[in-house]
Order: structure tokens, then sequence, then C-alpha cells
């Protein structure tokens, strides 16, 4: 049975006379045991082949464990959207309801190479000096939520010190419990700082900065908004632990 | 929890021009909730030179399932009405400005100038202001420790957390039940606390939550703190009659008590009410010529989806005249 509806294939294909140049879509999946696998993999199989400039590419976490671990995916399924080169944009989990926007939309950001950002996020961005990996949690009821992972996807695309990834909750409650995720969107920068809510992208680019000790917390958006429910800081420590973020744990499968 | 279909949003997807700070709009509408929606449909039929500045689009109606109220559609997903409204405005090719907070909405000469938190400043003859609402917060002891630690303003975001935990509802309107029937259908034992006696909610949505059974209901309660170190752990409320105490064990709590209006940046511009609400006269007027409102911003009671719309679409007829009678179109 066909994933997407007819008319939605339509709507995609005139989507997709937009795109410029060719994008490549990784996608690590397994048959068994990874019950989101195959709702993936027909999804993004179905989105490929309405476009000659979406080159998918499916890939085994087992068998291609090299590959996986190249790519850092530590977690299934996944999805990468990437162009000339690997800008660390990331999907692990099924990207259903409103995230699946996000995903067209990544593949039209990448093929055009243009993120978009102002030139003041782009100064926020340069001041990043190690490498960050933003985990967007999301639900697909969320409606707040594809905007919390474009910014950090637009933000991957533009540092190369920045990969972003979608992560749908229900998926890897593992995850849910060891970043005490209770509402989404919630952004987790590091391991010891994270915040629930839709920030700008500018503001997000701030709080990477708080996070790595870069700016004080003051700075942060989240806390200059005190009644704005959605933008509440749910860590910030002002004494962290500054060690790079050590890459997820493999699940226990 | 069972995934939804994979939604494609072709609003969203839509390309649209960026509102320019340069030029000079004979309009700026500031917002995207059904008022700015609606005055953009109908000011844009007018062709004057409009632009759009909003944060996002879809304003307070993101944060609902379903819409039961809106004219022609029995039911209707809150998300696709946006998407058909967003559609429905951007097929005008009106450029918007989207994403940045307006900040600061000032009167130089004649023309009005609006400031936004990317640096930006677009002029504009008129101003329609449908910023909207937001969430009050209960300002209670905990409430600022355990957002996102268990305190949540979006049912529709966040109630997939709470399935077979226990969950607090505060707020005794529709906005309260339907975070209720949001929370009973992950099977959350839930709790509503009202501050007032009674409940306010239509009796279609009392009668839904009463439906599902187990709910638990004090009126006439008044939530005093937040427990918890890093969750939150237990919501305690008073009794306003007999003032007795009462601490309800809950692994989340949902607050639905009511909403701020978004006119922090027009303050000292424009007459507000006591609550912040911008006064408006029943064309959408208000005491500044040229600066209109529209919308759950003002004072008009009711805040409904419908009657937004309805009054977005007043303002921007009324913005209309007012460049007509200044002989601007």
């Amino acid at each position: 049975m066909a994933i997407l509806e007819d008319k939605q294939k339509e709507q995609l294909k005139e989507i997709f006379q937009r795109l410029d140049k060719e994008v490549q879509v990784l996608l690590f999946s397994q048959e068994f045991e990874c019950p989101h696998c195959k709702l993936t993999r027909e999804m993004i199989e179905e989105v490929a082949a309405l476009s000659d400039k979406i080159k998918l590419s499916p890939l085994d976490f087992v068998r291609h464990q090299d590959e996986a671990e190249k790519h850092g995916v530590d977690k299934i399924p996944a999805l990468i959207i990437r162009g000339e080169k690997d800008y660390g944009i990331r999907y692990f989990g099924v990207p259903a309801g409103y995230e699946f926007t996000s995903v067209i939309e990544d593949l039209l950001m990448v093929s055009s190479g243009k993120h978009g950002l102002a030139p003041e996020t782009l100064a926020e961005l340069e001041k990043i000096d190690q490498p960050v990996r933003l985990q967007v949690f999301v639900s697909p009821t969320c409606p707040y939520c594809p905007k919390a992972v474009r910014a950090a996807h637009k933000l991957a695309l533009a540092s190369d010190l920045i990969s972003a990834d979608m992560v749908e909750t229900t998926g890897f409650p593992h995850l849910v419990q060891k970043f005490e995720v209770s509402g989404v969107p919630h952004t987790q920068i590091t391991d010891d700082y994270g915040f629930v809510g839709p920030v700008a992208e500018k503001d997000l680019a701030t709080e990477i900065l708080i996070a790595l000790g870069k700016k004080p917390p003051t700075d942060s958006v989240l806390h200059q908004r005190d009644h704005e429910h959605e933008r509440k800081p749910e860590k910030s420590k002002t004494t962290r632990d500054k060690k790079p973020r050590q890459p997820a744990k493999k699940p226990k499968r | 929890m069972d995934l939804p279909g994979f939604s494609l949003d072709l609003a969203a997807l839509k390309e649209t021009t960026a509102a320019e700070p340069g030029e000079l709009y004979d309009l700026v509408i500031l917002g995207g909730g059904p008022a700015a929606m609606s005055a953009a449909v109908y000011a844009a039929r007018k062709l004057i030179k409009l632009a759009i500045v909003t944060r996002d689009f879809g304003g307070q109606m993101l944060e609902t399932s379903e819409i039961e109220n809106w004219l022609g559609a029995q039911s209707v997903r809150a998300r696709d009405l946006v998407s058909q409204f967003e559609d429905h405005v951007k097929s005008y090719e009106t450029p918007i400005a989207l994403g940045p907070s307006i900040t600061a909405v000032k009167k130089e000469d004649e023309l009005f100038k609006v400031e936004t938190d990317d640096g930006k400043t677009y002029s504009a003859r008129t101003i329609i202001l449908a910023t909207g609402k937001r969430h009050q917060p209960l300002n209670v002891p905990g409430e600022k420790e355990l957002a996102g630690r268990g305190v949540a303003y979006c049912a529709t975001c966040d109630a997939p957390f709470y399935r077979d935990k226990k969950a607090v509802v505060v707020g005794g309107g529709n906005s309260a039940f339907t975070t209720a029937l949001d929370l009973l259908k992950v099977n959350a034992r839930v709790t509503l606390v009202n501050f007032i006696e009674g409940w306010q909610a239509d009796a279609v949505l009392r009668e839904r939550v009463r439906g599902f059974g187990g709910a638990e209901f004090h009126d006439h309660h008044q939530v005093v703190r937040l427990e918890g170190k890093d969750k939150l752990q237990a919501v305690v409320v008073k009794s306003r009659k007999g003032g007795e105490e009462k601490r309800l064990a809950a692994d989340g709590v949902f607050i639905e008590i009511g909403l701020l209006p978004n006119s922090e940046p027009v303050r000292g511009l424009v007459e507000l009410n006591e609550r912040g609400e911008v006064i408006v006269d029943c064309a959408g007027k208000t005491n500044v010529p040229g600066f209109f409102a529209a919308g759950d911003v003002t004072i008009v009671p009711h805040k409904q989806i419908i009657i937004s719309a309805g009054e977005g679409a007043k303002a921007a007829l009324s913005a209309y005249a007012r460049l007509v009678e200044q002989g601007a179109v």
C-alpha cells in the first residue's frame, strides 16, 4: 500500500521542479527489530521516486556498520540529507506528521545550498570553535516542532561544526529518559544544556554559545522572556562541564 | 503512540518574497493568526502595497488539534485550517517578514515604524496589529523552575508524554477541557482545577470529558505551588471556600488559565485597557489615526477564530478607507 496519497505525490512533483542540484539521501534501516524502519523506507522511496534529482541510497545498519559509524549513525531508522558534502542534517525515527514537511524543506534547501540565515546569525556561528551535535526531540503531532528542526538544520548547513538531528521521541525512549524530555520541541545542545520550545535561528545560535560557555547565561532569550512559556530554559548551569559532547551510546537492541 | 500520516504543508512550502525594510508600505499587518491572515486577504484584494510581519502563521490555532466551530466544517484539523488560511494569504504574493518578533512600533511624522528583533525596521502608512495572545502563567512557586519538566502549556505537543500518568489541568474553560480530552485519550489520569466555582467550558466539551469517566474535578480551588525537585511531583491546591490545602500527586500540569495580550510593542503608542488589550472601536480603529487592531490582542470579547477572522477583515477595510481618505491610494 502506498504511503503517500496520489494527490500529495502530484503536489510534490510540482514542488520538486524547484530542485536545483542533486540531493543525496542516505537511509539506514533494518527490516527486523525496527518497527519504524519499514515505514520510513517506504516513505522516502516514494519521495525519491518523484524526482531524478533525489538519489536514495538504502543502507543496512548492521551490514553497513562502517558507513553507519562514518556518518555518526547510532540508531535507526536514520535519514541523512546531503548534497555535495555531508552537512550533518539527520532524521532519527520516522519524520511523520508535521515533520514530513521538514524533510521536503530540507531537500529543497540542500539542493539550493542556501540556508537563508541572517548576517547576525552567521556572526554568532563564527564564534563556535568546536563540534556541536544538536538533538531536536519532536513528536509528530507537535505543530511547533518543525520550526525547531528547521532552525537546527539551517545552522547545520551553514556551519561545518554543527550537525543537527531530529529525534522522534516515541522511537527512542532511552534518549527521552536520558535527557528528561517531557515537552517538545526539546533541543539538547550538550549533555547538560537543553531547552524546550522553538526559538529563532539567531537565538538558537546564541544558545549554542551559552551551552559552550562562550556567552553568559544571562544572554539567553530563554531567560529574558520569562512569560513566554515555550521558551523556558530547561537547564542553565553557570558552571558546566566543558568537555566536548560524547557521541550518544548505541541503543540497546 | 500511533503515528499519524505524513502531512504535507503546502502553504509552508510555498515560495514567498521577503518584506523589505527600505520600502514604504501602505499597510503592514503585524501577526500571523486568523485576524492577521483574514486582514491580509482583504487588504491584498485592494491591490495596495502590503506586507506582513509575523513570527509564524497560525497563532494560537496551532495549539489545538481539532476545530469544530469554523463555519462550514463540522470538524477540521487545526493545522489543515491554518494551512488553508496561509495558502490563501500567500496566493496574493504579499511580501512577508517571517520569523522575527516585533519589538516596537513607533510613530514618526505621519509614518509608522515597526522594529523587529533581527534589527530591521519596516515603514508603513497604516498598521494593523493582530499579534494575538499568549498563555498566562500561574505565577506560583515552582512554575518557572519546572517548566519543561512537568509544567506544560501545549497539549497537542506534550500530552503523549503523560500516557498512563497523572496530569493536572488548571483552568475551567474550553482550552482546559480540550487539554483534558487530549490527556484522557492517552489514558492519563486527569484532575481539573478551576479558580472559580463551576466550569466555563462549553457543555459539549464538559460532557465529553465526563464521558471518559475517571477525571476528577476541583472547582473553586487555587493552585498555591508546584512541588518537585528535578521533575514535577505534585500540585498543591487550596480550597477558596474552606481554605484547606490538598496535595495532588502529578507527573504533569497543563496550565490553561487564560491569555495575555501581545501588546507590549505598542505600549505607550496606543491606548490599552487594564488587561493590556488594545482599545478599538467597532471598525477596528484605535485612538491613533492610521493604527488599527484586530483579534485577541484587542478588547473585543469572545476570543474565537471566526470572530478574529471577522475583526481582521473589518480592520483591513478600515485601513483601506483611511488610505483612500488620505489620498495615499
